[in-house]
């Protein structure tokens, strides 16, 4: 039995019948827009200050440094001093360049980071856009992504960064197709596209723990995909900095480079969002199915906590990667996928069907 | 929220990229100076064009990608109904990866696997 109290539809529902009694239709329908534009524009500006003070301070943890800690108390002002530096340097855009594409691209690549946000649920009933098709919206949309960062290394008129794009590009693509094949496996799972379906089908236990061995390497090929699909070290031929300089963003600086800088932050959000809410349920409490009053004492924790706990843990994990594993080099970043991610995936995906079609899971 | 939620992230996802960058370019000082916008390399000046033909190897991978994904897509319907219909959708999809695999061995073998 899932407490009530947490449920954000009767807040939302008591905000929508408190503004029908006050307006007409189309003034609710705006005014719920500007709510919730407000609402997600805060909360990205919140979310990249905490990811980049918190990559900072992992990085400095793994190292046994201090990280930032002169800028506010242990330094958590640190993100906003460096948003003003930042905002404060001069925006070039270099003589050859394709100007229109190259001020085009970041815009494109954090409004792709936005619309890729609309169907997590941060909590119950706390979703933007509960879409009966979220995973594929989700894959859909973030492979848009891929095109800005071509953009952006096109356009630069620079050897450096079309390289980064070009490997970038074969590089996103490639690990898009375990990526696919590891969701696919939960949705067979859950025999549906819908987040809160899924979500909802793992009340007796998350996918993690009730799927078996398959259910763990499909997670342990999420990770491994997702990794390199957002491109982070060890997977970030994009822009390898001993040989590319910085990839497809050399050229740009300032806040264009902020643009590029966040929507990379923000993707490793989404990215564990979604392996959050795929494999470790979410919003959902940790239930054991049968144990009902472990289940109900689980249900005083709200789900917002939950569910930024487990994605917190998740982008903890892939920073910690990056401290641990040397970059891989681009032929045997795509000899990992095709030779060996994309064929195990696939006949895992085999595996998890005969379990979910047997009954086998818990 | 329906379909408008699209509309409405994609223009606060604009509103804000384009708003910082115009902020910026408001409150930032600028100077002009002739080696400023050469391209970022080295010190030393580009040699020829930056728009060239380019090696055929990361083709190859976007090509079998596109046929990989294709598949991939029609594989998501298939999902969503696997645990209804039972015995028949293992049976199908076990068909539907061996000719998949068929495939991938086959660029295997061609080398189109192979970088460079």
């Amino acid at each position: 039995m899932l407490l009530t109290i947490y449920d954000f539809t009767r807040l939302t529902t008591a905000i929508h019948t408190w503004l029908t009694s006050k307006m007409g239709d189309t003034l609710v329908m705006l005014s719920e827009m500007v709510m919730v534009g407000l609402c997600t524009l805060t909360f990205f500006v919140v979310l990249c200050l905490i990811l980049v003070y918190m990559e900072r301070k992992v990085s400095a943890f793994m190292q046994i440094r201090m990280g930032p800690n002169r800028v506010g108390p242990w330094g958590t002002v640190q993100a906003i001093a460096d948003t003003v530096k930042l905002l404060l340097k001069e925006g070039l855009t270099p003589d050859g360049a394709d100007k229109l594409l190259f001020n085009f691209a970041p815009i494109l690549v954090v409004a792709i980071c936005f619309a890729a946000m609309a169907p997590i649920a941060f909590g119950k009933g706390l979703a933007i856009w509960d879409i009966n098709i979220g995973v594929l919206y989700i894959s859909a949309i973030s492979s848009v992504g891929v095109i800005g960062i071509l953009m952006a290394g096109w356009s630069s008129n620079n050897k450096y960064s079309l390289l980064g794009a070009m490997r970038s590009g074969a590089q996103i693509v490639s690990y898009e197709l375990s990526i696919g094949m590891a969701v696919l496996s939960i949705v067979v799972l859950s025999g549906s596209l819908k987040l809160s379906d899924i979500i909802m089908a793992q009340e007796s236990g998350w996918w993690i723990f009730r799927g078996h061995i398959p259910a763990i390497i499909a997670f342990i090929i999420f990770i491994i995909a997702s990794t390199a699909e957002i491109n982070r070290a060890p997977f970030d031929m994009a822009e390898a900095e001993s040989e590319l300089t910085a990839g497809f963003h050399a050229e740009y600086s300032g806040m264009k480079f902020a643009m590029f800088f966040l929507a990379e932050y923000v993707n490793m959000f989404i990215v564990c969002a979604i392996g959050a809410t795929l494999f470790f349920g979410g919003w959902m409490p940790f239930h054991i199915g049968g144990l009902v009053a472990f289940n109900n004492v689980m249900d005083f924790i709200p789900s917002p906590i939950w569910f930024f706990g487990k994605t917190f843990g998740l982008i903890f994990l892939i920073m910690w990667f990056r401290w641990t594993f040397p970059r891989l080099r681009i032929d045997q970043l795509l000899t990992l996928e095709w030779k060996f991610l994309l064929p195990i995936s696939m006949i895992n995906l085999l595996l998890v069907t005969l379990i979910a079609i047997m009954g086998w899971y818990f | 929220m329906g379909s408008g939620a699209l509309i409405l992230l994609l223009i606060c996802g604009v509103l804000f990229s384009a708003g910082g960058i115009l902020v910026s370019k408001a409150v930032a000082r600028t100077s002009k100076n002739a080696q400023k916008g050469q391209p970022y390399e080295c010190g030393v000046p580009t040699e020829g064009n930056t728009w060239i033909q380019f090696n055929v190897g990361y083709y190859l991978f976007a090509l079998i990608f596109l046929v990989f994904d294709v598949e991939l897509v029609f594989m998501y319907p298939w999902a969503v109904a696997a645990k209804a219909t039972g015995i028949f959708a293992l049976i199908e999809i076990i068909i539907f990866m061996f000719i998949l695999f068929l495939g991938l061995l086959y660029a295997w073998k061609k080398g189109a696997l192979k970088w460079m």
